[in-house]
This record gives structure tokens, C-alpha cells and sequence, in this order.
């Protein structure tokens, strides 16, 4: 069943204003739950509009929004409700913490929800161990955190409320590629324990070909398409036009292919790859 | 949203008024606002009037605009205006009703001041809407520096203004961007009594304050490895130069002060 619905979907900045654009432009989606969404799309193709629509910050200018079939702004008492229910993690999220200590920032989302302060502590480590931060620095101040541990201190803090929904907004951005690696398989990990639905905005081609199930591709703020990974990544003329590009590993299959090697097609990560090229060594059938 | 107050106003195109030297500018709003409270004849007010809409007309702003920067003032103006009929008892009865009287001299000392509240408003806005910050600061050193004489830290304050009026849009788009991320986690900014919403603020306060200084502070650094040590000697991109549409404004101006006082003296 469709977790996260839109319907005709549009949403305008500054309407009535000489600056009017239509950042998200008519978009019907039904999400599934239990999924790994990689959300991909140009510079300014209005993905972070999107996200902003559900978990209700922002109100479409037209159409709807449903989550688990209910209209979100049917009633607005609800909103903070459907705010627990949709974590959003923005770009950039270690600009928004404040408490004293890393602990009680990250129990700020949790406490917010009502709940007993021995679920709270529960919540809280869960958090702090998915994401691979130290107890030990719990008792610190955020601010005394380097770069990449406050990125993982503030997305503790959405993912301590246990959403049904997950969506993070370039969590990798700036990290190194070791940190970039982790986060990634942390955040997989999160999604196959709590069988929710993430919602992973990312402008790696690599990364989503590894981690996601499902593509959702924006193109000037139009819905180009929803579909299984591997579907999209067939669409090699149509996603560069839009800016966007297939993995390199796909590329170096597609050229390989077309110069006549025997390779299977749908092959977008590197280990497929490695699989797929030992297997053609060993016929010997080396005459690519 | 935040974003959508109009601090800095300026209006970017091209006109005469916009391309007047901003030190003059600030000459004839100063000498405009002498002009309209010169006197009480209704010369005066006609003779501010012609000038305003003279400036108008040479600015190309739209009346949309000028419209803009009176209409935040209307529940005042009007609020002022009724109490000044009802208070003023001087002349004869116009009008009353049981308990309420009004003179003419409440009606002339009503029409009298809001007439100047909006020739004021629409005159000097049209300096900021013709005028860029960052140029309308060079003036304001310009015109203090000879301040500079008893100390007083003309180049200081007038950077300080530039930077400042520089990263109010910045600070409001982080603003925004904060109150978003911290309802994203179920903050409730608007329920509660006084203490919890002053708490409730904290989540937004502390972090702002945090990029302010952080931003504050790579500002800083940069400007020193550019060596950046004050207005001692220092020398400018932009040189305000005075050209002869300058001086022909700054002649009309004196004739319109001129006029306005003479109507005064000849108690017209
Ligand atoms: N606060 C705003 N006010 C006005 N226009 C905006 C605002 N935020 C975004 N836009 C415009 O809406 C469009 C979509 O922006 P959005 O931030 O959703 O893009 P994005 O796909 O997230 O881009 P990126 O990959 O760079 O993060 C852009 O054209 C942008 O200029
Ligand atoms: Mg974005």
C-alpha cells in the first residue's frame, strides 16, 4: 500500500510576483513503504520543494498530499502529528543544533513527541549507535563536535523519533569518502531494522545505483519518472539531457557493450560489474 | 515567509534620479523636508507637492511603490487625524453631534498633517528606492567626514552599515531555514503560555546566534588576509563624482526652499 501520495501536486514561490516559479509542477506519486527511494534531479529541479510537501512545511500552492491515504492538511491540528510520523532531514543539518549536550539535542524530536523519558533514553542511544557515535560524546556540547559527528548528532535527532517516513536531504554532502561510505550503509541499515520507507535526495549517481530500490527523478520541477532503479538507469539518453548522467560503471558497460562484449545489460554498481566481467574472463571471450 | 519583508528597497532601474551622485541626494531630502516644514500656508504644502511629484516623475517609480511606503502608516495617520478633530477647538463649529464637536481648526490641522506625513513618506522613500545601500552608505561616510576631525569613527560606522544592511537577506533565509528544520522535529512555536513560547524559541535562537558570530568571524578573517586595516588611506571603487545634473538639482531645490519661505514671510 502507498505510504506517501501526492495528486497533482504544484507548488509556486513567490506567486503574483514577477519572480513566480513554479518549483514543483503537477506531480502524482504513490510511494510504497518498506522502500529505499533515491530521489535524483538537477540543480533547482524543485526536489527539496518536494520534500518540503511532506511532512507539510510547505502547503501546496494545488493538489495534495495524503499520507497512508489522509489528506495532511485535511486538519491542521494533525500537522504536528504528521511531522512525527515524516522525519525530514535538511541539507546542511548541523546548523540547527542548539542544546547543551548532544544527548538532549538529539531527545528533542522524541521529547516533543510526548514520550517517557525511559523511551526517550532508549531512542536516544538506538540513534546514537545506528549512526556510530560515541556514548562518550553524548555528555558533550554540539558545538565542540567536529564536522561529521554534528551531521550525525542532528540526523540522530530525526531518526530517534522513528518516523514511518525518513527523507534526507543530502546527508553525504561535504563528508570524506570513508564518512560518505558509512553514513550510507548506516542509513540502509536503519531502513532494513525499522522497515520504513527512506527517501534519499542525493546528486551521486553512484551512491543511489548502491543504496536505493527506487528512482524518483525530477526534471524542471515535472515528476520524469518513478521506477525501479534499474528501469531508470536504462533511460541513458533522456538523463542526460536532463543533466543527469548514468553511474561510471554503467557507462564503462554500456561502451564495452557496444563494442560488442557479451555483457548482460542492467549492471549499475561496481560489485555487479565485477561479477559480470570475472564471468566473461573466465569463458576467455576477450575480444572486446 | 520572513524573506518577503522589504528591507533594503531599492528599486533597480535606470533614471535620472537614480543616476544623480547619492552625497546629493541625501542634500535634497534633507533640504525637502526643511521645505515642507518651513511653514504653515497652504503654499507650502502646493509647493512641496509640485517638487514630489517632480521626483517622482524624473525617478520612473512606479506609484504602486510610493503607495508601498505610506500604507504601513495609514492606521496611525488616521488614528492621528481623528483625534485631532475631535481635540482642536479652535474657530467655528462645523459639525456636532451629542457630545462630539468639530472646529475647522481640527479639520485644517488634520488635513495640514497628513498631507505632510505622505509628501514626507514619499519624498524620502524615493531616496532609498533610487538609491543601492551600499551606495547610499558612501554617501552617508562622505557627507560625516569631517567628523573625522574630533575622532568620531566616520569610515567605521558607515562599514559597519554596509555589512550589516549586506546580511540581513542572509540571516533571514537562515532564519527561515532553522524555524523549518526545528518544526521538521515537532517544535511547537506558536501554543502555550509566555514562558513556553519564550523556551520554545530557544531552538532557533541559539543556532542563529551560533552562524551569526561564525559568519561574523570568517567575515573578519577574510577581511584581514586581504589586509584590511580601516579607512586610513584607503582609496575607493566607486569615486562619487558631482556632474551638472547634481548642481541643477541642487539649484531647484534651493529655489523651491526659497519659494516656500517667501510664501511664509508674505503670509500668502
Ligand atoms: N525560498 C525560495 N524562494 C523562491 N524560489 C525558490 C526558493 N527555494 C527554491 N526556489 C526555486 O525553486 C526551484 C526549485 O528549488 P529546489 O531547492 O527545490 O531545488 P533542488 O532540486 O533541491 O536543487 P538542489 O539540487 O540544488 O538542492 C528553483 O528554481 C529555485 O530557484
Ligand atoms: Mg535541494
Amino acid at each position: 500500500m502507498a505510504i506517501l501520495t501526492t495528486e497533482g501536486l504544484t507548488y509556486i514561490y513567490s506567486a503574483g510576483t514577477p519572480f513566480e516559479t513554479a518549483a514543483v509542477d503537477h506531480v502524482d506519486l504513490q510511494i510504497g513503504e518498506d522502500l529505499m527511494v533515491g530521489v535524483i534531479g538537477h540543480t533547482g529541479s524543485g526536489k527539496s520543494t518536494l520534500m518540503q510537501h511532506f511532512n507539510g512545511l510547505l502547503q501546496p500552492t494545488e493538489g495534495k498530499v495524503s499520507l497512508e491515504g489522509k489528506d495532511i492538511w485535511a486538519d491542521k491540528k494533525m500537522l504536528r502529528e504528521v511531522r512525527f510520523r515524516v522525519g525530514l532531514v535538511f541539507q546542511y543539518p548541523e546548523y540547527q543544533l542548539f542544546e547543551e549536550t548532544v544527548f538532549q539535542d538529539i531527545a528533542f524530536g522524541p521529547k516533543n513527541m510526548g514520550l517517557s523519558g525511559n523511551e526517550i533514553q532508549r531512542r536516544v542511544l538506538w540513534a546514537a549507535d545506528s549512526l556510530g557515535l560515541d556514548r562518550e560524546l553524548l555528555g558533550r556540547s554540539p558545538f565542540a563536535l567536529s564536522g561529521g559527528q554534528k551531521r550525525r548528532a542532528a540526523i540522530a535527532g530525526v531518526m530517534a523519533m522513528l518516523p514511518k517516513v525518513l527523507i534526507l536531504d543530502e546527508p553525504c554532502a561535504g563528508l570524506d569518502p570513508k564518512g560518505r561510505l558509512q553514513m550510507l550503509r548506516q542509513i540502509r541499515d536503519y531502513q532494513k531494522q525499522t522497515k520504513s520507507t527512506v527517501l534519499l535526495v542525493s546528486h551521486s549517481m553512484e551512491d543511489v545505483a548502491e543504496y536505493t530500490e527506487k528512482l524518483l527523478v525530477m526534471d524542471r520541477g515535472r515528476l520524469f519518472c518513478y521506477e525501479d532503479t534499474a528501469a531508470v538507469f536504462r533511460k541513458v539518453e533522456a538523463l542526460q539531457e536532463m543533466g543527469l548522467r548514468i553511474p561510471q560503471i554503467a557507462s564503462l558497460m554500456l561502451a564495452l557493450r557496444q563494442r560488442g562484449c557479451d555483457l548482460p545489460e542492467d549492471i549499475y554498481t561496481v560489485p555487479q560489474a565485477k561479477d559480470a566481467l570475472v564471468q566473461l574472463l573466465r569463458k576467455g571471450a576477450v575480444s572486446c | 515567509m520572513l524573506k518577503d519583508i522589504t528591507l533594503g528597497q531599492y528599486f533597480p532601474i535606470d533614471s535620472v534620479l537614480h543616476r544623480l551622485d547619492p552625497r546629493f541626494k541625501i542634500i535634497f531630502t534633507m533640504l525637502f523636508i526643511i521645505m515642507l516644514f518651513a511653514g504653515n500656508s497652504v503654499w507650502t504644502l502646493v509647493l512641496s507637492a509640485v517638487f514630489v511629484l517632480m521626483a517622482q516623475f524624473l525617478s520612473k517609480i512606479p506609484l504602486k511603490m510610493s503607495w508601498r511606503s505610506i500604507r504601513p502608516l495609514l492606521p496611525v495617520l488616521v488614528f492621528t487625524a481623528i483625534l485631532n478633530l475631535l481635540l482642536i477647538d479652535s474657530g467655528e463649529v462645523v459639525w456636532e453631534w451629542q457630545f462630539l464637536h468639530i472646529y475647522e481648526g481640527g479639520i485644517t490641522t488634520s488635513i495640514f498633517m497628513i498631507a505632510r506625513i505622505v509628501l514626507l513618506m514619499v519624498g524620502s522613500s524615493l531616496l532609498t528606492y533610487t538609491t543601492s545601500p551600499i551606495l547610499l552608505t558612501d554617501a552617508i561616510e562622505a557627507l560625516l567626514s569631517p567628523l573625522k576631525r574630533i575622532r568620531f569613527p566616520v569610515h567605521e560606522m558607515a562599514m559597519m552599515m554596509s555589512i550589516a544592511l549586506r546580511f540581513i537577506p542572509t540571516l533571514l533565509e537562515e532564519t527561515d531555514k532553522i524555524i523549518s528544520a526545528q518544526k521538521a522535529r515537532g517544535a511547537a512555536l506558536d501554543s502555550g503560555g509566555i514562558r513556553e513560547r519564550v523556551r520554545a524559541l530557544l531552538p532557533i535562537l541559539v543556532p542563529l546566534f551560533v552562524s551569526a558570530f561564525r559568519r561574523a568571524e570568517e567575515l573578519a578573517t577574510a577581511m584581514e588576509c586581504r589586509c584590511y586595516r580601516g579607512g586610513e588611506g584607503r582609496t575607493r571603487l566607486r569615486q562619487l563624482k558631482a556632474g551638472v545634473g547634481d548642481h541643477i538639482g541642487l539649484g531647484v531645490c534651493l529655489v523651491f526652499l526659497g519659494a516656500s519661505i517667501c510664501v511664509n514671510f508674505l503670509k500668502l
